[in-house]
């Protein structure tokens, strides 16, 4: 049965492809093996891990600010000094910790809940978290470069120009993001694909979780968005580096190009950040209300629609430029608009909790801390919308507190609810719930200290971005009070890292069961953590929230009623692997002690690869090279030199096949992965027997491939256990 | 780049059938995918261009410096390898490998001629001093078109390592996919400079 070929595959020699330029890495554990990982949930952790280390660095800037405001006439920081702290500080926050511990999430958690394997393109998916940290080192490389970015996030032109801005501050923010843009568009291709292609059996769209839901939002509003921001970047560094003149008034350039290519990336990317966090909470209430979510049909469609509306309002970021009553009204009354979507989802989230019985655990605190936070936002928010209101609050701290309501008390409380939720499946323990709570309502008042008196120092006229303050204007108070309020927050997160050691350390007491919680959906159905196949048996979803129906049966009023574990495991089992080879019985609560290897089980896993890193190591040698190279009389052959790394790295990428042959795979599709079975030694031992044979033959004749390149080296390296019995045999 | 992920085999322990919710496989909606998001690019470039046009404040303009006709030629050039890019796929599907590397050749020429006369138009442009510092129709002109040239050379390169590896036989007909998948990116190469030399050449400002 092995030793049928197709036709037109080409047979290659036995020996590995002559075009290799790095070797096939193989540990498994330490540095090297992280370092070229393609394992969607091991760089979800790096996601994670780096997103969080810039968390700090972020808040850490934060705070010096609000040190320096804490009184009048404040000395702790230069104007400059203020200048560059709040541009890398809102820069930091967007692109360098809510963006990346969104795309933690995603990475980690979107395979699991549609029952994939691995994202579309796991090489691919490195490359974008490596560009993304040395985009966040390039940035911050400024701070020892000559002084980091000082013109705002948002980095308006001409300001920006080399007129206005001749060090290399801004072209540390120009590159920096376009690096960071690329990291995030690949990793937007990736996960669409990922998520319209892979889906497990059953898994209809309208079945999916919501997170996943919002995870395709998201990507798809990045995919779009991020091209507009390459764009004006691009512009920019022509002006900056070769002398073009869009943005030089003097040739008749137009600030205002500048302002609508931002906004028009910077709304959507407002969703970008949003949308997430509202997928987090949608699948940490049910679970905690013990309810189904309210109108799961309707949360999807909202997501949608503000993905869809999140596009026509980018004009009222610019209402005091001046375009027009027109133009004006018009994205006044669609601002307007897009908070009825928004309205609803949160009517929605009400709803599901309403009557249910609730369980105040930490995931629920910052869930319900969400929506109550998210609610003041988005109401300021539509305060805004009202344009002869909004002249009156431009540039001013009211807009401060606004958007630090909806992206500290939205993103980040969600973000932080689904830390806590989904902790346990990561990384096998519980977080401690008393700290969790501390921890909870520390940042739940030091977010209101700080925030909310930014509201009336607004209105009664304080500017934003400006370094000082005159005693006499009446704002000592206020602005006390939210410096308090920041150092509480920096108090509860001390609080949260702090419980991370401490339940690390206690963790044989807090080490996890499979499905702590009771949730509702497929990654709560594996083991905590997952081994690296995800799932030994391929999951089949019956409906939404297919893993509670597993668990539970209704009776005749509508209750839920726990089915018996061998009723549970009939239904959960019932699998068919596109191929056929499925096979029916095997217990997943009765697991094994051990997880089988993906080997043992027949599953063929990618391989991990050293291009992905050397790949987008190359970026930023490019972007060093363009930025030096001005200074030193257009002289970029640093720039060529990382262009030659990044292409020889692709080259490479592209000869290297994503997943080393095993001598059972190529030819033969799934006819015999040999079917999982909850720990069944006989049934695994057979599957074994049936590899062997099959790498029998495949040794036999080279591994001819229907790939091409793909096949040949079988059994050179990467030994488990299926490899040795192939060779015996 | 297309042809780095096409060779990678999804690797799910679902076999090689390539059996996709969506019944594409997932290098080209990847490519699709990665298509949508160009056209929100060139849609940006083209739009900052026409917010320019007749805006400059110093000559030269487009009607001083354009030689339509030759810039006809050349974007008939570009057009006619997308004729060869469809031969080139139709070639790999029925299994004729000769004629597949005679049109992919053929069309990597045919966008390489292109290009050297994007090279010879700039240049003469030049010396009829409109540079990118000049004025604002210099930068605009020069970065949307530059772009699509950089576009059309990393096409060109796709096609070029695609003809290599059927060369050395590693491209069989069983993958023929990837060949429709670097045709994809071709093709929107080309439909986005119909798209400019509609807007900036014909279109009178």
């Amino acid at each position: 049965m092995t030793t049928v070929l197709e036709p037109a595959a080409v047979p290659e020699a036995g020996a590995r492809p002559d075009t290799t330029i790095l070797r096939r890495p193989t540990d498994a554990k330490g540095i090297w093996s992280w370092m070229t990982t393609v394992d969607h949930k091991r760089i979800g952790i790096l996601y994670g891990v780096t997103a969080f280390v810039f968390f700090i660095l972020g808040g850490v800037e934060a705070l010096l600010m609000r040190l320096q405001l804490a009184r009048p006439n404040g000395t702790v920081l230069s104007a400059d000094a203020y200048n560059q702290l709040f541009t890398m500080h809102g820069t930091t926050m967007v692109f360098l910790v809510i963006m990346p511990m969104s795309a933690a999430f995603f990475n980690y958690l979107a395979p699991l809940q549609i029952g994939a394997r691995d994202v579309a393109f796991p090489r691919l998916n490195a490359f974008s978290y490596w560009a993304f940290l040395f985009g966040g080192i390039f940035l911050y490389s400024s701070f020892f470069l000559g002084g980091a970015p000082n013109g705002g996030w948002f980095g308006y032109a001409p300001n920006t120009s080399i007129t206005y801005s001749p060090g290399h501050n801004i072209d540390f923010w120009v590159f920096g993001l376009q690096i960071l843009g690329i990291a995030s568009t690949v990793g937007a291709v990736n996960l669409i694909v990922t998520i319209l292609n892979m889906r497990a059996p059953g898994m209809t769209l309208m079945r999916m979780p919501v997170f996943t839901w919002m995870t395709l939002v998201s990507s798809f509003l990045i995919l779009f968005a991020m091209p507009i921001i390459t764009v004006a970047l691009f512009l920019l560094m022509f002006d900056r580096n070769f002398g073009a003149n869009f943005f030089n008034p003097a040739a008749g350039g137009d600030p205002l190009l500048w302002q609508h290519l931002f906004w028009l990336f910077g709304h959507p990317e407002v969703y970008i950040l949003i949308l997430p966090a509202m997928g987090m909470v949608s699948e940490i209430l049910p679970v905690f209300a013990r309810k189904p979510l309210f109108g799961y049909p309707v949360i999807v469609f909202s997501g949608i629609a503000i993905g869809f509306m999140g596009w026509g309002v980018w004009v009222h970021h610019m209402f005091a430029v001046g375009l027009g009553p027109v133009a004006v009204s018009a994205f006044s009354i669609s601002t307007m608009f897009i908070a009825v979507p928004t309205g609803v989802k949160i009517f929605n989230w009400l709803g599901t909790v309403w009557k249910g019985s609730i369980k105040f655990s930490t995931p629920m605190l910052f869930a319900m801390g969400f929506i109550a936070m998210f609610t003041i936002g988005g109401l300021s928010g539509v305060t805004h919308s009202v344009s002869p209101h909004d002249r009156q609050q431009t540039d001013t701290y009211y807009v401060v507190a606004h958007f630090h309501y909806v992206l500290f008390g939205g993103a980040l409380f969600g973000i932080m609810g689904g830390l806590y939720y989904w902790w346990p499946k990561v990384f096998g323990y519980l977080l401690d719930e008393k700290l969790g709570k501390l921890n909870f309502w520390t940042w739940f008042v030091g977010f209101n200290l700080t925030f909310a008196p930014m509201h009336w120092l607004g209105l009664q006229g304080m500017p934003r971005r400006i370094y000082t303050y005159d005693e006499s204007l009446g704002l000592n108070f206020l602005n006390m009070v939210a410096t308090v309020g920041s150092f509480v927050i920096a108090a509860s997160t001390m609080v949260f890292i702090y419980n991370i050691w401490w339940s690390a350390r206690r963790r044989t007491g807090l080490s996890a069961p499979d499905d702590p919680w009771d949730a509702r959906t497929l990654e709560w159905a594996t083991s905590s953590p997952p081994p690296d196949y995800n799932f030994a048996t391929q999951p089949v979803a019956h409906s939404v929230d297919t893993f509670w129906h597993e668990k539970y049966s209704e009776d005749d009023e509508g209750r839920p009623v726990r089915r018996q574990p061998a009723e549970a495991a009939s239904t959960a089992v019932a699998v068919a692997d596109g191929g056929g080879d499925g096979d029916a019985d095997g217990d997943r609560a009765a697991g094994p002690a051990r997880a089988p290897t993906a080997a043992e089980l027949g599953i063929h896993m990618p391989s991990p690869s050293y291009y992905p890193i050397v790949a987008a190591l190359g970026i930023p040698i490019i972007c060093y090279g363009m930025l030096y190279g001005r200074d030193s009389g257009s002289n970029y052959v640093v720039a060529v030199i990382g262009a030659l790394v990044l292409f020889g790295a692709i080259y490479g990428w592209g000869m290297e096949p994503s997943a080393e042959p095993e001598e059972d795979h190529d030819d033969h599709g799934g006819e015999h992965q040999p079917a999982l079975v909850g720990g069944d030694p006989a049934e695994l031992e057979a599957g074994a027997a049936e590899g062997a044979a099959a790498a029998g033959g495949g040794n036999g004749d080279g591994a001819p491939s229907s790939d091409g390149g793909d096949g040949g080296d079988g059994g050179d390296e990467g030994a488990g256990d299926g490899d040795g019995d192939g060779k015996e045999a | 780049m297309a042809t780095a992920e096409v060779t990678a085999p999804a690797g799910h322990g679902e076999g090689h059938g390539h059996v996709t919710n969506t019944g594409l496989s997932n290098e080209k909606l990847a490519m699709w995918t990665f298509l949508g998001s160009e056209c929100l690019l060139f849609g940006a470039l083209i739009s900052a261009y026409f917010l320019y046009r007749g805006r400059s404040a110093t000559g030269p303009t487009p009607e001083d410096i354009y030689d339509i006709p030759y810039t006809s030629v050349s974007s008939f050039v570009l057009l006619m390898s997308s004729l060869t890019m469809v031969l080139a796929l139709a070639a790999i599907q029925r299994g004729d490998h000769r004629r597949l590397r005679v049109w992919l050749m053929a069309t990597a020429l045919l966008g390489a001629s292109f290009i050297a006369g994007q090279v010879y138009e700039f240049t003469s442009f030049i010396r009829e001093g409109l540079t990118i510092r000049t004025n604002l129709f210099g930068s605009s002109f020069y970065v949307l078109t530059g772009f699509h040239g950089v576009h059309v050379t990393l096409g060109i390169v796709m096609l070029l390592s695609l003809w290599n590896l059927s060369l050395r036989g590693k491209l069989p007909q069983s993958r023929s996919e990837v060949v429709e998948i670097a045709g994809l990116y071709w093709h929107f190469v080309d439909v986005v400079w119909i798209v400019i030399f509609t807007v900036i050449y014909l279109i009178p400002s």
